[in-house]
């Protein structure tokens, strides 16, 4: 080899390792690079009881209950489970029914209790018109985007 | 196969010309296009049925993102040439498109920030996404920092190959870590299998805006590659030369 080639090789190597290295690293610590925990995971107790944590999901149609003030209950979704959830607090403007949100708090007696709850929007952008016509769009985002960390970790 | 003109165009005095004759073309088409996309984008383009006029900020923040990624590829590619073919010409392009990435990086984060207050809740949150893009413009900086840390400039652009070749393993984990791991950013709309998940009449703008900034990113290299040459190249005939031509004096150091 000339010591062009060498170096041509090294740098191959070099790109190859670390991929290499990446790919076992995060498939390793899959778990700890999810940004928060769906509905699957705590009914299926997955988790630790009382343990602090975010939940994703979308605020299920039809499950919004304002209460005294700035108090809401409402029920969160991922494509199989659900779980009711209690917040008082500010919300943020895209939230409604439908829309898929992540809640940071922990369970109390089989409810979620919330103290921060922030919205997650999906990628889909259309005018109102448009949303209007595409019944199953306007105000309904898709569950795929909320994975179970439990399942993604097997 | 014929390998004259890419040995012609990694020659430094020919690349000074033949950057010199294309900037001015890239520089005035990513104006005339940036003008057409901010205009159709901010103006014409209807708001958006949910974040109203707020998701006007994609204009600015996708294509500020996206050469962000691309930048550090042609940083590393760039650097990969430097190391094994010992190239000036690529030590040049290397050094000159570091801190062009940056700003784009940078901006793609400050204009996400802005985004994420109004429609999310918070500007910042610690998710995969965000927290790989920051890695992103670190990886920059560190190139920048590290090059200007040595005196010898060949050493230093060989240093900061390594470095760009080593942090390139991060661009794929911010391009898909939406899709492996649960994240508060969304998916991605228009660079995915299938259809984009975008009504034209709000994509073509931003199309054009993508063009745009790489355009414009293309003539900031070119002109920063031109002026790393002939810093490098000061001590050389040609560098002398053009000096005389241009009318200054004869001494450029």
């Amino acid at each position: 080899m000339t010591k062009r080639q060498k170096r041509m090789a090294a740098v191959a190597a070099l790109v190859a390792g670390l991929a290499l290295a990446a790919v076992f690293g995060f498939t390793a610590f899959r778990k700890n690079m999810m940004y928060f925990y769906t509905p699957t995971d705590i009914v299926e107790h997955k988790v630790a009881d009382n343990a602090r944590l975010r939940l994703g999901g979308l605020v299920t149609v039809g499950s919004l209950k304002r209460g005294d003030g700035l108090n809401v209950e409402f029920t969160l979704a991922d494509c199989e489970k659900s779980l009711p959830v209690r917040y008082d607090g500010i919300l943020p403007d895209l939230f409604r029914e439908g829309q898929g949100i992540v809640a940071t708090g922990q369970m109390k007696d089989g409810v979620f209790v919330a103290d921060e709850v922030l919205a997650k929007h999906d990628e889909n952008y259309m005018p109102p018109e448009l949303a209007k016509s595409l019944k199953t769009a306007d105000g309904r985002h898709s569950c795929a985007p909320f994975k179970s960390v439990m399942q993604a970790a097997n | 196969m014929n390998w004259t003109w890419f040995h012609r165009l990694g020659s430094p005095p020919s690349f000074y010309r033949f950057a010199g004759r294309l900037a001015p073309w890239l520089g005035g088409l990513g104006l005339l296009l940036l003008a057409y996309g901010w205009y159709a984008g901010l103006v014409l383009a209807p708001p958006d049925y949910q974040q109203k006029d707020a998701f006007r900020i994609i204009y600015v923040h996708v294509p500020a993102a996206a050469v962000s990624l691309s930048l550090y590829v042609l940083m590393a590619l760039a650097g990969a040439v430097a190391l094994i073919w010992r190239m000036k010409l690529a030590e040049a392009v290397m050094v000159a498109t570091a801190p062009v990435g940056a700003s784009f990086t940078a901006l793609a984060l400050v204009t996400g920030m802005l985004w994420g207050k109004p429609m999310w809740g918070a500007y910042w949150v610690w998710d995969a996404r965000l927290t790989a893009e920051l890695v992103l413009l670190f990886l920059y900086c560190g190139v920048i920092g590290l090059n200007a840390a040595f005196d010898d400039a060949r050493a230093g652009a060989r240093a900061c190959a390594l470095l760009a070749i080593v942090g390139l393993v991060n661009v794929p984990i911010v391009h898909f870590s939406v899709e492996w791991w649960n994240s508060l950013h969304q998916g991605s709309t228009i660079l995915k299998f299938g259809k984009p998940a975008i009504s034209a009449d709000m994509a073509w703008p931003l199309y054009a805006g993508l063009l745009a900034t790489y355009c414009l990113c293309g003539h900031a290299i070119l002109r920063r590659a031109q002026n790393e040459l002939l810093l490098r190249e000061r001590n050389t005939r040609w560098v002398r030369e053009l000096a005389t031509e241009l009318g200054g004096g004869a001494r450029v150091s």
